[in-house]
């Protein structure tokens, strides 16, 4: 199974315009400090980075610690520059990997 | 989802393991749980935190804005959004914007990183408090100087918990 | 299955927690109990009892987490499972038409248990019989999804009275009113002690709600997690003391019938968000 994700903004902006973010993903944000009823500490499992890309050119970027949520919510904002692709990334414990792409047009 | 969201599916890394977590199909009645207590992020483990962040240089009052909430129903969740005041250009913005906290486990929530193509410096996100507490948003400008601003959150809980009493 | 501690970090200092319950039934037992059903006009969703900030985050499906079970239900739905390869979609085609509303009649009368059968349970059905595929497992990622999924397409709906609607549901909502007015568990409490006659109380710090099951699946705070109307039944099993049933178990399904009777006309709101 996939871990979802949710990635919400304008799909048309005007060029030059300031435009939110919203970004979520399942992800149970393990955080390394809880132990089981038998005593075992139970592993850390988070996601690590996120990086937001426009284009290619990288726009955006957060290192996440323990202490964010499970299923991550991130809110943040670009200047809608140009048309094209917005690339989402978060990488984390244990390989964890997953990617998004959602297109913009700026007009 | 149907209100024209740019919602997708990850074609990412499975997690598999992580789920079995989330499920929680336990058996009823049985005693599940323990609270450990892992050596507590101090307030000099915040001040610690922050002279990573700032490398010494002083920290200003003021330019910075964290939204959160005086009292939060779950420390699960923690909605919080911090705004620095900043005209976002080439020659004047903001680098980075650091949550800490006073009493987590491990005082650091988030670092991000931005510049003058973000337009506007202000960052929301929800966060786990252990206990009623200190959190506090920190500002790295272009210039070389650091702006900070800080609340008091007082966390309650659920009442009709899962874990046997 | 591991078991999991419940909060995401431990708590540091102050048991505030653990008392709470023992002094809430000490709280309780000071309270008059009246026995009498909430007027139609004064019942409110568990909604009214939350602060602000959880309220946000149920209103925007950007900001409420069990939007990811209801992307990942909408995905589940159109995937062939089974040995008969079929998909949910191919029998019941876009579920925006075909389930508007379906999720409001439940609980309903199931002719093979001849008792009733709640969402999750009819579900699971479709998925052996028609899909003949593996059971799901209760509160498993995959029903909670596709439950979720199939919720969605009831929200602003009105709960309808699935008694009215079918005479043979009546001796299981008896049953379920009984349970829900039964003192049980250590501290020998009802549940209409806190939800009929105490509700909007606060208990230890959390207001006590009247206990309308209009939001479910939803995603819990507490559990950092999607979960079902059962689960969340059994964490207040626990907090009175009592013995949960087993996921599944018929006192489930009528306490789940009583409470959607008592909800009768309220507005569906699945997936909810609860502290
Ligand atoms: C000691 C008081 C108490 C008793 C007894 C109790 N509950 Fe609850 N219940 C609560 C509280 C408080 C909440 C709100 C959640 C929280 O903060 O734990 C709640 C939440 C609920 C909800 C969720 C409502 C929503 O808006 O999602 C349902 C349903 C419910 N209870 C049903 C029951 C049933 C059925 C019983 C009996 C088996 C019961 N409760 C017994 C205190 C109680
Ligand atoms: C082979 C065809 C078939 C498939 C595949 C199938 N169903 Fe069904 N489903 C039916 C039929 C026929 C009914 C109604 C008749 C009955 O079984 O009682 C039904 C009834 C239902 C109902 C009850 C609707 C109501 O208004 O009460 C739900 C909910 C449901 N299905 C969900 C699902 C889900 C979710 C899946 C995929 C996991 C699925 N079904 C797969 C044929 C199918």
């Amino acid at each position: 199974m996939t871990a979802q994700a949710l990635i919400h903004f304008p799909k048309k902006a005007r060029r030059g315009e300031v435009i939110e973010i919203r970004t979520m993903i399942s992800h149970p944000m393990e955080t390394g400090f809880r132990r089981t009823q038998q005593g075992e500490p139970i592993p850390r499992n988070i996601i690590t980075a996120f990086v937001c890309r426009y284009n290619d050119v990288e726009v955006f970027r957060a290192d996440l610690f323990p202490a964010l949520t499970a299923n991550p919510f991130l809110a943040f904002h670009t200047v809608a520059a140009e048309s094209g692709t917005l690339t989402f990334t978060w990488t984390g414990d244990d390989g964890f990997r997953a990617e998004e792409r959602a297109k913009i047009e700026v007009g | 989802m149907d209100d024209g969201a740019a919602a997708m599916r990850s074609r990412g890394m499975t997690r598999r393991g992580m789920l079995m977590a989330g499920l929680a199909a336990l058996p009823a009645g049985a005693a599940l749980t323990v609270i450990v207590r892992p050596a507590a992020a101090t307030p000099e483990a915040m001040q610690e935190a922050i002279r990573r962040i700032t490398g010494g240089a002083p920290l200003r009052r003021g330019r910075v804005r964290l939204e959160i909430p005086p009292l939060s129903e779950n420390g699960n969740s923690v909605a919080c959004a911090v705004a620095v005041d900043s005209p976002m250009t080439a020659a004047d913005h903001v680098k980075a914007i650091h949550v800490v906290t006073e009493k987590n486990p491990q005082p650091n929530v988030i670092g991000v990183h931005l510049g003058p193509r973000a337009g506007r410096a202000r960052i929301a996100t929800r966060l786990r408090l252990s206990d009623t507490q200190t959190v506090t948003a920190i500002a790295a400008l272009s210039d070389g100087s650091f702006w900070a601003e800080s609340a008091n959150v007082i966390v309650t809980m659920g009442a009709c918990l899962e874990d046997a009493l | 299955m591991t078991a999991f501690p419940r909060e995401a970090f431990p708590r540091l200092r102050g048991e505030k927690r653990r008392p709470a319950l023992a002094a809430a039934a000490a709280f309780l037992f000071a309270l008059p109990a009246f026995a009498a059903d909430i007027p139609l006009p004064d019942r409110r969703s568990g909604y009214a009892f939350m602060g602000p900030d959880t309220r946000a985050m149920q209103d925007d499906d950007t900001q409420n987490p069990a939007t990811l079970a209801v992307l990942e239900g909408e995905a589940l739905w159109a995937r062939k499972a089974g040995a008969a390869g079929r998909a949910c979609a191919d029998c019941h085609g876009d579920a925006r038409e075909s389930m508007t509303g379906a999720a409001a009649r439940y609980p309903r009368f199931d002719d093979a248990s001849a008792g009733p059968i709640d969402l999750e349970g009819r579900i699971m059905q479709c998925r052996a019989r028609r899909q003949e595929a593996p059971p799901l497992a209760r509160e498993s990622r995959e029903l909670l999804a596709l439950s979720a999924f199939v919720a969605r397409q009831s929200r602003g709906l009105p709960v309808a009275d699935a008694v009215a609607a079918d005479a043979r549901l009546a001796p299981f909502l008896e049953r379920g009113r009984a349970l829900f007015r039964r003192r049980q568990g250590q501290i020998a409490l009802s549940c209409a002690q806190c939800h009929d006659d105490n509700w909007g109380k606060s208990l230890a710090g959390n207001a006590i709600p009247q206990a309308h099951p209009t939001g479910y699946p939803l995603y819990r705070l507490e559990w950092q997690s999607v979960g079902s109307l059962q689960r969340r039944l059994r964490n207040c099993m626990i907090g009175m003391r009592a013995e949960p049933y087993a996921y599944g178990a018929p006192e489930y399904l009528d306490l789940a019938l009583y409470l959607a009777w008592r909800a009768r006309g309220m507005t569906m709101e699945a997936p909810a968000v609860r502290p």
